[in-house]
């Protein structure tokens, strides 16, 4: 679910090139998009492993390859050539063949059935889905990686990760997907400016619309948001709902209950969005999620709402003393059920395909990667906490530091959706009409009649298989 | 003797032809295989289930929004690029002044020709993105920033283009801005391929129509347009196949590929989405089937209605 953007036009030459050879240019569309879908036959993978100890508890063979693909977006790829170096150290003479891509589901997909890279990095916009990749057996259950001794620490691997990582990795009661980057998500502001003009950071709607009229009296919009991916507006939306309506309410409507998204909380929690759009708060434009992230730090919005990675996304053109700090998402005031739950979650998930030639080295891999001094690098490279405990413990920087601050005194449950996870048709459908809330083409009564019909639908579609979460 | 020859042209025919086999015909065949299954893509368990998913597609609300998007394309894209296309290639070959030399075109039409024709240079996604640029919904954007400046665009309501889901003669907006990005890239192709056209239409022959007092509309209208009937015909089924497809231009410029809410859906993106976002391979193949029938069956038809006798000249 936590997913770090990229952008759509940011094709490659050669991407497109092979884009525009599938979507048939050349031919004709009907005869590119029919080869787009033809695979070819699934081979062998051999496993054979080597003896297995503590320093080596997969049994990883010397002189063996391993083939690493890491999604190279928000969070660069920078930090994991440091866990090749931090793998190195104790398997020299394993090989780690690493490569980079935004596009992970064009590049890994055709290859998942037959010849698939050995660990993928399964995020950004274009990746695969997760329900689709475990109700198809083609990724590997780690639950022998949490068990194993860590890499540089007492104790587990299990042991040494932040709450959350392992329950967002697991599916159908195992764990597939290791979050490498522990992101928190609010509302971002300028520091600088709110200390200059003497505004506080608001904790709820109504404080926000006591002071947007003051934000807009110095030409600055109040808010602005990515109008082009509908997930950006979505997290917010679901975390004020999360808020509002309490986690059991949310968890009803991951769990596709009947009228789930009628619930107390929920309507009133959409309600104060749909009055942001209808006072005309939004900076005006349909940008996307780095455009508008500009705008923020152009001084030309007050606040955006986005995940920790915006800090190194943006690391090139912040302005001079912006002071980028994190602040939590706005509840509805006295009648909230959850006001102090904070929006946060492992994400940006390693996967190993079923039919990797040399599962033992990814997992190793893996390890490496979730150990302290690969974690500390992560965190001091990216801006953002890995999530392995006590990465952030040595960087100075204020993003980092607020959410930090606001991880410190939240309570233990973390605001956390799962059904756009599970079922691709809601996660469409959501994007969508998140989309057309923003842009005041949607009133609140119609999102909910609208979710709750999809997601009707959904539940009695037996072809869909059913997941639940407590 | 004749053994000899067959012999030769089986030998340079045997590699291509082997290719041909192996990366289009053969991927074809797989793919009409797959339709006929739950294949879901990401691994090797698939079963049989006959025709059900060509059953769904006729059931499929969001394909047969798709269906419709497509069909918008298909009359718009080859009647406006065609149109534009001619009016160019009519302008820059013979509808200048006549003089002692004969017809010819507009003053400087050598140049104008470079420049229509240079959309065709350049890829479909580099257009793509240079649009986003122009098409871009606040005062940064090329359109919206100048018309803001000249205060014909209220800084508060900017135009949103492929964001704006509106219908205006009850087809959403963002597909009519698509549409003129690919008239605009298209007709410069197609201008040169009139212009070709039209040269080899012999100049007496509109020496002639002059002499006998036909005004320039009668002569394009009379002489030039039938007398291209070949190649405009050739040129409305190759549109055609441009107009089933439009892929790269929506996936690279409309929010959530196909949107805003699902407002500018065509055939390949519910394809895209069904195969690799649901897992639905097998679905998705059966789209690409029932895709490639009708376009097959749509250059069919073009081709006999347009068949006529050819003029020799």
């Amino acid at each position: 679910m936590s997913v770090t953007p990229e952008h759509p036009a940011d094709l490659s030459r050669r991407t497109l090139l092979r884009r525009a050879a599938a979507a048939g240019l050349l031919v004709t569309p009907a005869a590119g998009l029919l080869s787009a879908c033809a695979g070819s036959e699934p081979s062998k993978s051999d496993d054979t492993g080597a003896a297995k100890s503590k320093d080596n508890p997969f049994g990883v063979k010397d002189g063996s390859a391993v083939k690493v693909v890491i999604f190279n977006g928000g969070l660069g790829d920078q930090w994991a050539n440091e866990d090749k170096a931090v793998f190195a150290a104790k398997h020299a003479g394993v090989t780690v063949n690493m490569s980079s891509t935004q596009k992970i589901k064009t590049e890994e997909q055709p290859k998942m059935a037959t010849q698939p890279s050995d660990l993928v990095m399964n995020s950004g916009a274009d990746m695969m889905d997760i329900s689709t990749l475990v109700n198809e057996g083609a990724i590997e259950p780690l639950d022998d990686l949490l068990t194993a001794p860590a890499w540089d620490s007492e104790g587990t691997v299990a042991d040494t990760l932040l709450p959350g990582t392992v329950e967002d990795g697991t599916f159908q009661g195992k764990f597939y997907v290791v979050n490498v980057a522990f992101t928190v998500w609010g509302n971002w502001y300028n520091g600088a400016l709110f200390a200059k003009e003497g505004w506080q950071p608001p904790t709820t709607f109504d404080e926000f619309f006591a002071l947007a009229p003051k934000i807009k009296a110095k030409g600055i919009a109040p808010y602005v948001h990515d109008a082009v991916h509908g997930y950006y507006p979505r997290w917010a939306l679901m975390a004020t709902i999360w808020k509002s309506a309490g986690r059991q309410a949310v968890v009803d409507i991951d769990n596709l209950k009947e009228n789930a998204w009628k619930a107390d909380g929920v309507l009133p929690a959409l309600q104060a969005w749909e009055k942001l759009v209808k006072d005309r708060l939004l900076l005006p434009g349909n940008l996307n999620h780095t455009q508008s992230q500009q705008a923020w730090l152009d001084g030309k919005a007050a606040f955006i709402q986005v995940g920790t990675w915006l800090k190194n996304e943006m690391a090139a053109t912040i302005p001079p003393g912006f002071e980028m700090k994190l602040s939590d998402y706005w509840g509805l005031g006295a009648t909230d059920k959850a006001p102090k739950d904070v929006f946060a979650g492992a994400g940006e998930g390693l996967v190993v395909p079923s039919k990797a030639p040399n599962k033992a080295a990814a997992k190793e891999f893996l390890r490496a990667v979730l150990s302290k001094s690969g974690s500390a690098k992560f965190a001091e490279l990216t801006k953002s906490l890995a999530s392995t405990k006590g990465s952030g413990d040595g960087v100075q920087d204020t993003a980092l530091a607020s959410a930090n601050e606001l991880m410190r005194n939240a309570p233990k449950d973390l605001i956390k959706t799962k059904l756009f996870d599970f079922y691709a048709d809601l996660d469409k459908e959501s994007q969508n009409l998140s989309e057309e809330l923003m842009a005041g083409r949607l009133t609140a009564q119609q999102f909910v009649d609208k979710m709750q019909a999809a997601a009707d639908k959904v539940a009695k579609d037996s072809s869909i298989k059913k997941q639940t979460r407590a | 003797m004749r053994h000899g020859v067959a012999r030769f042209v089986t030998g340079f025919l045997a590699l291509p032809v082997a290719l041909y086999l192996f990366y289009v015909v053969w991927p074809f065949a797989q793919a009409a295989g797959y339709s006929l299954t739950n294949w879901g893509g990401y691994s090797d368990k698939q079963e049989f289930v006959g025709l059900d998913n060509y059953v769904r597609l006729f059931s499929d609300e969001l394909i047969r929004k798709a269906f419709w998007h497509n069909v918008f394309f298909l009359v718009t894209v080859p009647l406006f690029t065609i149109a534009l296309a001619l009016f160019l290639a009519f302008l820059l070959n013979v509808g200048g002044r006549e003089d002692r030399a004969g017809i010819r075109g507009v003053f400087g039409s050598g140049l104008y020709k470079v420049i229509f024709f240079f959309p065709q240079v350049l890829s479909l996604v580099v257009i793509a993105v240079m649009w986003q640029q122009i098409y871009r919904s606040d005062n940064q954007g090329l359109i919206n920033g100048l018309l803001m400046k000249i205060g014909l665009v209220d800084a508060d309501n900017p135009i949103g283009f492929t964001a704006d889901p509106e219908p205006f003669l009850g087809v959403p907006a963002v597909l009519w801005w698509l549409l003129f990005i690919a008239v605009w890239s298209g007709a410069g192709f197609y201008m040169v391929l009139f212009s070709a056209a039209m040269q080899s239409i012999p100049k007496d022959i509109y020496e002639a129509a002059l002499l006998d007092g036909a005004s320039r509309f009668h002569t394009f209208f009379r002489i030039t347009l039938p007398l291209l009937r070949d190649t405009i015909s050739v040129a409305w089924v190759y549109l055609g196949f441009i107009a089933l497809d439009m892929y790269a231009l929506v996936f690279v410029m409309t929010p959530s590929q196909g949107g805003p809410n699902h407002a500018s859906e065509i055939f390949a993106s519910v394809l895209n989405f069904t195969a690799f976002q649901k897992g639905q391979f097998g679905y998705a193949c059966a789209m690409g089937v029932a895709l490639a029938i009708f376009t097959i069956l749509l250059a069919a038809l073009q081709l006999r209605i347009t068949r006529r006798e050819r003029i020799e000249y």
